[in-house]
C-alpha cells in the first residue's frame, strides 16, 4: 500500500515538474524572443543616431561633426554586435533572404569604393564614367553580379571605412580627414559630393536591413510567431544552442580570433579601419550572455529580463548551469587581458589570443551541454 | 543449462529461416552507411553536411583546416587593401571566393534566367591542338577559360546567356519525362571575336566532401578498374586520363574534375584560385591574362608576388582534402536495398563503382587506409552524343566524362537548396541525370527505362541515400 501511495505521488511529482519545466520552457523562449526584439530595436535606433550624425555633418562638414559621426558609429556598433548571437541557425538576419551579408560582409572591397593609398582614383566614388549614378539599386545590384554570399560594397565596414579610411598607421586607427567630404572648394581628395551620396546610401541601406530583421521579431512577425509554437519549442531552443555552439567555436574564436592570429595579417581583423575589434568581440561574448540569461541592457539604460534557459538548466541539471558559469567567467577573463588594440595584439602573437580562443572552445561545448540537458534538439 | 540454449536457439533459427534471405533486395554491407570510412564520415546531415572535416587529425591540421576553411569562404577583394591576406582578386575572374561558387562546399546551380549571372558555372575555352603536355591549347585572347566578371575600371571578357530547349520522351510504360537541353550564346565579347573553331565546355562547381580520399586511392588500383578495350565485353569500357602534373613536371593519372583533368588536390585548388578568381600562387605565378589583355592593362596593382603566399595556399588545399563525407541515410531500409539491388542489377556499378581504398599517400595519417564508398571508378566513360561537350581535355574525347562520385548527392538539396546535376547542371534531378546517361552507359539507362514505375523511384531512392 505504502509502495502503491509512493509510487503515485512519484508520478504527480513528475507531472508537476514536467508541467513547470513545460511552462519555463515556454516562458523563457517568449523572452528570448522580446530581449530579439528590444535588441534589435536598440540596433535601430543607435543607427538611426549615426544616420542623423551623418546628415548633418554632410549638410555642413566641419571636424567636430565628423567626431559626432565616429562616435555614432562606434555606439551604434555595441548593440549590434550583441544581436550577433541571433546567427547561425538559419533565423531571419542569415537565412536564404536574411541580409547579414549586406550589413557585416567583410573583408570590404575599400578601393572599389574610394581611394586608397598609391591608388587616388580607385573606387566607384572616383569613378562616375564606370558608374555615373550611386543608388541603392546601384550596390545591390553589383552584389548579386559578384554572385557571392556577402557583399563587399555595403554595411557597417563600409561606413568604417568612409568614416575612418584606411589604417595606416602602426598604433592608431585610420586618419581621413573630414575634408573629403567638403563639396567644392577646400575640400581634400576628389569627388566629395559622391563620396557623401556613397556615405548616406549606405547607412540608409544598413537601417532598411535592421527593419527587416526587428520586424521578423515584432509580436505580429512572421518568423516569431512560428518560432514560438509550444509545439516545437525544443527545435526553437535547439536553433538557439546550435547558433551560440557555431557562434563561438567556430565564428568567434575560428573565423574571427584563429585565422587573424594564424596568418599575423595585422589587418586580418573585422573592424580594421577603426580598431575596433575587441569591443566588437566583448559585445559577441555579451549577447550570448544575454541569450543564456535572458536579459537584454539597452544603450539608454533600460534593462529587461525574465525567465532564461539558465532557469531551466539550473532546474534539471545545476551541475551544467555551474558549468556554464564557470565558463563564461573563463572567457571574459582571459578577454579582458587581449591588449588594446587587437591588431597589436595580433602581431606580437600574445598567448592571451591563444587562451581565449580555447576557453571559447570549452564555452562553446558548455553550453550545447547545457541546451541538451533541457531538451535542445539539434 | 545446454538444453535452454537449445530451446531459445531453435526458435530464433526457425524465425531467421521464415524470413530468409530476401533475392530481391541488395544486402546491408558492414559499415557501407560510412560512406568516407571510419575517419572520413560526419555525422551532419544538415545544412552543413558537407563541412565537416574528418576525423583523427593533430591539433596542428585541426588549426589548418580552420584557417583553410576561412580562406575558402572569405572574399578576396581587389589590391591594394587593408587586410593584404585577401587582396589581388582579378583582374578578370568568375568568383571572389571558392565559397560562392561551392557554397557551403557544395554544389552550384546553372542560372534560372537567360540574364542572370552565371555563379558556379564557368566555360572552358581552346582551339584544335595541343600543348607541349598534352592539354589543351587556350583562345589566343580569351585564355583558356572565359572570365565574365572584372575589378572596377577593367573589363569583363563577356557574358553569357543560357537558354534551353526541352525534349520530351517517354518510358516504355508510358510514363512521360521532359529533358532539357541548354544553349548557350557567348555576348558583349568585349576583347573582339573569339577564334574560329573554338570549343568550349562547361563546367558546374561540384560538392567537395571526401576529394582527400580519392586523392590517395592508390593509382594502381584506379587503373586496375580501366577495361579499355572492352575485353569483358559487357559495353563498358573505361579509362584513365593522363595529364600534366605541374609541381612534378610529369605525366601522371587524372583524377579531378569533370573530366579528370587534374592530378591532385595542390594544381586544382591552384588552378581554381588563378583561373576562377584571378590569384596568382607559387604553382601558378602568372595572372590568367593573354598577352593581349596584358598589353591593355600594364599597370593593374596585384596583391603581391604570388597573391597566396605558400603557407596559406597549403592550408586551403588542406581543407579541401580534409571534408568528411556524410553519412548514408536509410541504408538499411528496404525501398533502398532495393535500389541497391536494382543499381547493381543493371550495372550502373559497372561504373559507379561502391567500395576502394585508400592507401598511404600524404602526410595526413587520418586519411590512410580507410574503406570509402565513393560511386566512382575516376576514369573516362563515353557518355554519348547528347553530353558531349566535343572539347577533348589531355586524352579525354569530345564524348567522354569522368564518373562522378555519388556520395553526399542526397544531400545536395539539404545543403545548397536545389538537385541540379551533370557537368553543366541541365538535370533537374537524378531522375534525368539517369535518362541523359548515353555511349557506354546507354544499356543501363534502358534497363532503367524498362524498370516498373516503383522499382525506378527505389532506384533513385537508394541514389538519395548515398
Amino acid at each position: 500500500m505504502f509502495l502503491f501511495l509512493a509510487a503515485a505521488s512519484l508520478f504527480v511529482a513528475c507531472g508537476e515538474k514536467e508541467d513547470v519545466v513545460a511552462s519555463l520552457k515556454k516562458d523563457a523562449l517568449e523572452q528570448y524572443a522580446d530581449l530579439v526584439l528590444a535588441n534589435y530595436e536598440d540596433s535601430y535606433n543607435t543607427a538611426l543616431t549615426l544616420k542623423q550624425a551623418i546628415d548633418a555633418f554632410l549638410a555642413a562638414p566641419s571636424d567636430a561633426g565628423f567626431q559626432t559621426c565616429k562616435t555614432a558609429w562606434l555606439a551604434a556598433r555595441n548593440p549590434y554586435g550583441q544581436t550577433e548571437a541571433f546567427r547561425f541557425y538559419g533565423g531571419p538576419i542569415d537565412d536564404a533572404d536574411g541580409p547579414e551579408g549586406f550589413m557585416n560582409a567583410w573583408p570590404m572591397d575599400e578601393n572599389y569604393i574610394d581611394y586608397v593609398q598609391g591608388q587616388p582614383n580607385a573606387g566607384i566614388i572616383n569613378n562616375p564614367g564606370a558608374q555615373p549614378v550611386i543608388s541603392k539599386e546601384v550596390l545591390v545590384g553589383l552584389n548579386e553580379l559578384f554572385s557571392s554570399e556577402t557583399a563587399v560594397f555595403t554595411g557597417w565596414h563600409a561606413l568604417e571605412f568612409l568614416l575612418w579610411g584606411q589604417d595606416l598607421s602602426i598604433s592608431g586607427p585610420g586618419a581621413r580627414p573630414y575634408t573629403d567630404y567638403i563639396v567644392g572648394g577646400g575640400g581634400t581628395a576628389a569627388n566629395q559630393a559622391r563620396r557623401g551620396q556613397y556615405l548616406q546610401i549606405t547607412i540608409d541601406l544598413l537601417l532598411e536591413h535592421i527593419a527587416q530583421v526587428r520586424d521578423e521579431w515584432k509580436t505580429d512577425g512572421a518568423y516569431r510567431q512560428e518560432f514560438l509554437n509550444e509545439e516545437t519549442n525544443n527545435e526553437s531552443m535547439g536553433l538557439i544552442f546550435f547558433g551560440l555552439r557555431e557562434f563561438a567555436k567556430t565564428e568567434i574564436s575560428g573565423e574571427r580570433m584563429f585565422v587573424a592570429f594564424d596568418t599575423k595579417d595585422q589587418e586580418h581583423e573585422h573592424s580594421c579601419f577603426a580598431d575596433n575589434t575587441i569591443a566588437d568581440l566583448k559585445m559577441n561574448l555579451l549577447g550570448m550572455k544575454n541569450v543564456y540569461y535572458g536579459s537584454y541592457k539597452n544603450s539608454n539604460g533600460t534593462e529587461i529580463s525574465g525567465s532564461s534557459f539558465n532557469d531551466l538548466v539550473l532546474l534539471l541539471d545545476p551541475v551544467k548551469a555551474e558549468a556554464v558559469r564557470v565558463a563564461f567567467e573563463e572567457v571574459e577573463a582571459k578577454m579582458n587581458a587581449i591588449p588594446a588594440p587587437f591588431d597589436q595584439a595580433v602581431a606580437n602573437s600574445s598567448t592571451t589570443i591563444t587562451e581565449t580562443i580555447a576557453a571559447l572552445q570549452i564555452l562553446g561545448d558548455r553550453l550545447a551541454e547545457a541546451g541538451k540537458a533541457i531538451g535542445a534538439e539539434f | 543449462m545446454r538444453l535452454l540454449i537449445f530451446c531459445i536457439a531453435i526458435p530464433l533459427l526457425f524465425s531467421a529461416c521464415k524470413k530468409g534471405i530476401d533475392p530481391t533486395i541488395a544486402q546491408v554491407e558492414p559499415e557501407e552507411q560510412y560512406a568516407g570510412g571510419v575517419n572520413g564520415t560526419t555525422f551532419d546531415i544538415g545544412q552543413n553536411a558537407f563541412g565537416g572535416q574528418v576525423n583523427g587529425m593533430s591539433s596542428e591540421q585541426n588549426g589548418f583546416f580552420v584557417t583553410g576553411n576561412s580562406f575558402f569562404r572569405s572574399n578576396w577583394v581587389s589590391a591594394p587593401a587593408s587586410v593584404q591576406t585577401l587582396d589581388g582578386l582579378g583582374p578578370i575572374f568568375n568568383a571572389i571566393s571558392c565559397g560562392s561558387c561551392h557554397f557551403k562546399d557544395g554544389r552550384a546551380k546553372p542560372p534560372g534566367q537567360p540574364e542572370e549571372p552565371l555563379n558556379g558555372l564557368l566555360f572552358r575555352l581552346s582551339i584544335p591542338g595541343t600543348d607541349a603536355h598534352g592539354g589543351s591549347l587556350g583562345d589566343p585572347v580569351y585564355g583558356g577559360q572565359l572570365q565574365d566578371k572584372a575589378i572596377l575600371n577593367v573589363q569583363n571578357e563577356a557574358r553569357v546567356r543560357v537558354t534551353y530547349q526541352e525534349t520530351a520522351g517517354q518510358y516504355p510504360d508510358g510514363t512521360a519525362y521532359s529533358l532539357r537541353q541548354p544553349l548557350y550564346e557567348f555576348i558583349d565579347l568585349n576583347y573582339g571575336p573569339l577564334a574560329s573553331g573554338l570549343m568550349f565546355s562547361p563546367r558546374i562547381a561540384p560538392q567537395m566532401p571526401g576529394l582527400g580520399l580519392l586523392e590517395i586511392v592508390p593509382a594502381s588500383d584506379i587503373l586496375a578498374f580501366a577495361d579499355e578495350n572492352d575485353a569483358d565485353q559487357n559495353g563498358v569500357s573505361g579509362r584513365p586520363n593522363q595529364v600534366w602534373d605541374a609541381n612534378s613536371q610529369q605525366v601522371v593519372l587524372g583524377r579531378f574534375g569533370w573530366k579528370a583533368n587534374q592530378p591532385n588536390l595542390a594544381q586544382q585548388t591552384a588552378g581554381a584560385f588563378n583561373g576562377d578568381l584571378g590569384i596568382t600562387s607559387n604553382l601558378f605565378p602568372q595572372d590568367h591574362l593573354s598577352p593581349t589583355q596584358q598589353q591593355q592593362y600594364p599597370n593593374v596593382p596585384n596583391g603581391g608576388t604570388p597573391e597566396i603566399p605558400d603557407d596559406i595556399f597549403h592550408k586551403v588545399v588542406h581543407y579541401t582534402q580534409t571534408l568528411a563525407v556524410p553519412v548514408r541515410r536509410d541504408h538499411d531500409d528496404v525501398t533502398v536495398l532495393r535500389g541497391k539491388f536494382l543499381f547493381n542489377q543493371i550495372n550502373c556499378t559497372g561504373c559507379h563503382r561502391p567500395e576502394m581504398n585508400t592507401g598511404t599517400g600524404g602526410n595526413i595519417a587520418a586519411l590512410h587506409n580507410q574503406k570509402i564508398w565513393p560511386y566512382t571508378d575516376l576514369l573516362l566513360h563515353d557518355m554519348g552524343s547528347g553530353l558531349a561537350d566535343n572539347r577533348p581535355d589531355f586524352l579525354a574525347t569530345g564524348t567522354e566524362w569522368r564518373t562522378a562520385p555519388l556520395w553526399g548527392i542526397g544531400l545536395i538539396p539539404t545543403v545548397n537548396g536545389h538537385s541540379f546535376l551533370l557537368h553543366d547542371g541541365r538535370a533537374r534531378n537524378i531522375e534525368e541525370a539517369i535518362l541523359w546517361h548515353g555511349g557506354e552507359a546507354e544499356k543501363s539507362r534502358d534497363a532503367f527505362k524498362a524498370l516498373s514505375h516503383s522499382d525506378r523511384l527505389a532506384l533513385i531512392r537508394f541514389v538519395e541515400s548515398l
